[in-house]
């Protein structure tokens, strides 16, 4: 193409593909980041601070009055600010008399408490509380002040959603719902665009037709009837009518369609000669089939199974409908959605939470993109 | 938790192994019972028994789960909530003539021009800018990560987004805080009619962009160069060149695109539930359809209605891909 053109539209492209991948990446960083900060600093201040330091209030009592010196400016009480904990604080920024006015003095400076002592704080944490009279009372005197607390992340916030959220027990549900729900679909539809592809029957092509009609049928026509079916059955035969095994079968039923059409779309690009010699060879079908096809289809394979993992586990709807809601059945998005509902303010639980959630399939997707890829240019574009 | 994992793995292990009996079962007993023979007749019989054993379960799997539904569906559709009397049409003029069915439909048709061309015309944005950029792999990476995270997982990195803290505190979704650092005023978007709406598409746009840059991606690559060489020797620009030259050659797939992410937009479910759950008139057919399903004790007569309806809209579709299909197939 013409490199003589200006610059200018080259750099303009360039800029705007800039600008889209950061609008796009930001909602994610977002998530990231905020799953792995402390969770008062994450209700506090915006994510994109996180990496700052963040300037906490709080207060600490002085050393108790029963320390206090006398010295030629009065009796002092002077000492470290020491948490609760016993921790020191070291990067004051800001103190104050009360505790609406934490942040009224620079540190280093001194200032005139109501009662008339004198309060000094420097910016190492130690203090100095100056008094004309003896310092009465058994407890310290509070001293309110702000302090830069450097950037700091945790797992914490993990640790929390995995055991008291729920997430833990949720991932395992989800795992052994996804697997099975994965594997049996392809292992049909494998023989089934077998025969649609290299087998003769009656009706192959008007039954080809009707598995790409149902590639568009919505799954909510399905529901109704397949619950009252499940009930139905479950009654009859006293079992409980939600259950792993039913979801590994509606899922099966829902992702047939797409399995068959991909994986005869690419069966019937395999060389027709190396089927029929090896059926004049005397081989039969199933051999046939178990020898030399399905060995060569493992890209079709590889592409529907990623398809159908990302389809099962990212599933809300299939799983809300025919599992129950329970501590033993429920998958991670319905319990993503459950924390929303309950703990929709909690973000340090829905953001660890959504992250747990979403890391296997991104994995997945990111060692495997190839075949995902393929697959979905051979779905869409012939389809 | 690792009587849990057993018990996972145990399941796993039963379901899979069933279908792997049944395959070769099924087979090894078909070739035994006939072949004792060797007559050309029976291995005829076999061969035409066969098929039906390879695509059996599938046969079996599509017409439980997804033909006889359909049919049931419509059925019930003209039954009461516990579909023990016939009801005819009730279900339906009942729900022509609800207010919130009405507002439903104006989401959905919004949804249905938004989502879709959005989502496809940034996606085509993608796939022509990252094609002449040196980082073009990894902003193409990056674009379609999102296709990897569930709806819900979407909707809480977006939920988080758009979150409002009160006026006067400091915003922490990051929305909020852009609009407060220019001087406007924070908002809880959610809940302002048709902006919260839009906030909801403008999550699954997220998540389809990288669709429709992959295929079309692919469809830009398969435009031959030599319409293009021809083009620039006669002098066109850039702007013409794609105007001109390559839309036109890659529309049919602009449409598949176009049409693919239709047909997800009006089953779009699971983002309406977890942001609002069609408060704030956000309601679309799918959550409209789920609620009624478990509305109360569950009025399936009136879930099945909606359904029929969300049906209805894909038919179209399902009758011009057959018909494609079978072009195509005619043409081999």
């Amino acid at each position: 193409m013409s490199v003589s053109k200006s610059k200018l539209p080259g750099f303009f492209n360039g800029t705007a593909l800039i600008a889209l991948v950061i609008l796009w990446l930001i909602p994610t960083l977002g998530l990231f980041v905020s799953s792995i900060r402390d969770k008062d600093a994450l209700a506090a201040s915006g994510w994109w601070t996180a990496f700052n330091a963040s300037t906490q209030v709080t207060f600490a009592r002085t050393a108790a009055p029963s320390e206090q010196v006398q010295t030629d400016k009065g009796y002092v009480l002077a000492g470290q600010l020491t948490s609760n904990e016993g921790d020191t604080y070291t990067n004051i920024v800001a103190f104050g008399s009360t505790s609406n006015t934490p942040q009224e003095a620079e540190p280093g400076s001194q200032i005139t408490l109501k009662n008339g002592d004198l309060l000094q704080v420097n910016a190492d944490g130690s203090y100095e509380y100056l008094s004309d009279e003896p310092i009465k009372g058994s407890r310290g005197k509070r001293i309110f002040f702000a302090y830069a607390q450097p950037a700091e992340f945790t797992l914490e916030n993990y640790d929390n959603v995995i055991s008291n959220g729920g997430i833990g027990q949720a991932f395992l549900n989800t795992l052994a719902v996804t697997i099975p729900a994965t594997v049996i679909p392809v292992l049909i539809a494998a023989f089934a665009a077998y025969a649609f592809s290299w087998m003769r029957f009656a009706g192959r092509e008007w039954l080809f037709a009707a598995v790409i009609g149902l590639l568009v049928v919505p799954l909510q026509t399905s529901l109704v009837p397949l619950l009252r079916l499940y009930s139905d059955l479950g009654q009859m035969f006293g079992f409980e009518s939600k259950g792993y095994v039913g979801v590994w079968m509606a899922h099966t039923g829902f992702g047939l369609p797409l399995a068959i059409y991909l994986m005869r779309n690419y069966m019937r690009s395999l060389p027709g000669d190396l089927i029929e010699s090896a059926r004049v060879d005397g081989a039969s079908h199933f051999q046939v089939f178990v020898r030399i096809i399905l060995p060569l289809s493992i890209p079709a394979l590889a592409s529907f199974t990623i398809f159908q993992f990302l389809w099962v586990w990212n599933d809300l709807l299939v799983a809300m409908v025919f599992l129950g809601q329970g501590e033993d059945q429920i998958v991670l998005t319905a319990q993503l959605r459950a924390l929303l509902g309950t703990r929709g303010s909690n973000w340090e639980v829905l953001t660890s939470g959504a992250f747990i959630s979403i890391i296997l399939p991104l994995v997945v997707f990111f060692a495997l993109q190839r075949f995902f890829v393929r697959g979905l240019v051979a779905g869409s574009v012939k389809g | 938790m690792t009587e849990q994992i057993y018990s996972a793995l145990i399941a796993i292990l039963v379901g899979v192994t069933a279908v792997v009996v049944y395959f070769w079962g099924s087979n090894w007993i078909l070739d035994t019972l006939i072949s004792r023979s060797s007559r050309d007749n029976k291995e005829v019989l076999r061969e035409k028994i066969r098929p039906w054993l390879f695509a059996g379960p599938a046969i079996f799997f599509l017409t439980l789960y997804l033909v006889y539904p359909v049919f049931e569906t419509l059925w019930l559709s003209f039954h009461n909530s516990d579909s023990s009397a016939f009801v005819g049409l009730a279900n339906y003029e009942w729900l022509f003539a609800d207010r919130e069915f009405h507002q439903t439909l104006q989401n959905n048709l919004l949804w249905l021009i938004i989502v879709p061309t959005l989502s496809t015309v940034l996606g085509l944005a993608v796939a022509v800018l990252a094609d002449r950029s040196k980082f073009g792999t990894v902003a193409k990476s990056i674009v379609f990560m999102p296709m990897a995270i569930s709806f819900v997982g979407a909707s809480v990195i977006w939920k988080f987004v758009y979150h409002y803290n009160g006026e006067g505190d400091i915003q922490i979704g990051i929305l909020n805080a852009v609009i407060v650092a220019f001087g406007g005023e924070p908002q809880f978007w959610l809940s302002i009619t048709t902006w919260n709406s839009v906030l909801l598409m403008l999550i699954l746009v997220w998540i389809q962009t990288g669709f429709a840059m992959v295929i079309l991606g692919a469809a830009l690559r398969g435009v031959p160069e030599e319409t293009l060489e021809a083009a620039i020797i006669d002098g066109a620009s850039r702007r013409q060149l794609f105007f001109r030259i390559t839309l036109p050659q890659i529309m049919p797939t602009v449409i598949v695109v176009w049409t693919t992410i239709a047909i997800l937009v009006l089953k779009v479910f699971d983002i309406v539930l977890a942001m609002t759950n069609g408060q704030w008139e956000t309601q679309v057919l799918a959550n409209l359809m789920y609620d009624w399903m478990f509305r109360g004790a569950g009025d399936f007569g009136r879930g099945s209605a909606i359904a029929i309806i969300i049906m209805i809209s894909v038919i179209p579709i399902m009758a011009w891909n057959i018909y494609r299909f079978r072009k195509d197939e005619a043409g081999r």
